[in-house]
């Protein structure tokens, strides 16, 4: 059984543009940390795939490494409107995925 | 019942975003899986900001139309917000490099229709160095960095 990840999604509509700002709760291990009681490594586990649409058209693919912060971030600005469907999905290196749908307000 | 065609649906549009996301890519990642020895030609594998670029296949022109915002101190090293943006037009891909990381690409996004070039992102900087951003526009790439000091001891600089 996968681990529950939690993925959170909000937009916002401002001065003419949606403000889309997501967390999503996920380790993002480099694969290079050692674990401090046992000695071994790690193993590598972290998101490498985000997909942002809006009514589902494609407004951000995100490729990601181990480099990106623990419970990633993210947020940008797109020319959108009121009622916009927004949907984030994604995928880690050891097949977990997760998504989140927010309707533009 | 709901949930999962949701998720397979989800999935389907994951793939093929992966697909036109970047023909650059797919081919890399299914390299890297088939062999270690095959880390020099991906530029998520590369430990070094040339190596990095070399698997790319780009050299990318300084600009100061693209701009990278961090702190110039990392309170936290863990945890750096960094935002990238660019007044260039018709930007494609924002890719964003740590380069005294032992994973120097960190991240790539791929802009669609609509959407501001300008990112916000937190990153995980090992070490004082640079935090590198190039902007694909058309068969251009430009770039240009900024400098972030980390302190292991958290107090000071």
């Amino acid at each position: 059984m996968a681990k529950k990840f939690k993925t959170r999604l909000k937009a916002k509509l401002k001065d003419g543009k949606v403000n889309v700002k997501a967390i999503v709760s996920h380790p993002m291990e480099t694969g290079r940390r050692k674990d401090k009681k046992t000695g071994e490594k790690i193993p590598a586990h972290h998101i490498n795939e985000v997909v942002v649409t809006a009514n589902d058209k494609t407004l951000l693919t995100a490729d990601w490494s181990g480099s990106v912060s623990k419970n990633p971030y993210l947020s940008f600005n797109y020319a959108g409107k009121s009622g916009d469907k927004i949907k984030l999905s994604w995928k880690d290196n050891q097949g977990n995925t997760g998504e989140a749908e927010k309707t533009v307000k | 019942m709901k949930r999962r065609t949701f998720l397979k649906g989800s999935l389907a549009a994951g793939v093929t975003g992966a697909t036109m996301g970047g023909s650059l890519l797919a081919p890399n990642m299914a390299f890297a899986e088939d062999a270690a020895a095959a880390t020099a030609a991906d530029p998520f594998a590369a430990t070094s900001m040339d190596d990095a670029l070399k698997a790319l296949g780009i050299t990318a022109e300084e600009s100061d139309k693209v701009t990278v915002v961090a702190p110039d101190l990392a309170e936290n090293a863990a945890v750096v917000p960094v935002e990238v943006k660019t007044s260039i037009e018709g930007a494609e891909e924002i890719s964003v490099f740590i380069s005294n990381n032992p994973t120097v690409y960190a991240a790539k996004f791929k802009l669609g229709e609509g959407i501001d070039p300008a990112v916000k992102c937190r990153f995980k900087v090992g070490k004082t160095g640079d935090i590198v951003a190039i902007i694909k526009a058309g068969d251009k790439y430009y770039t240009n960095k900024k400098a972030v000091k980390v302190t292991k001891g958290g107090c000071g600089g």
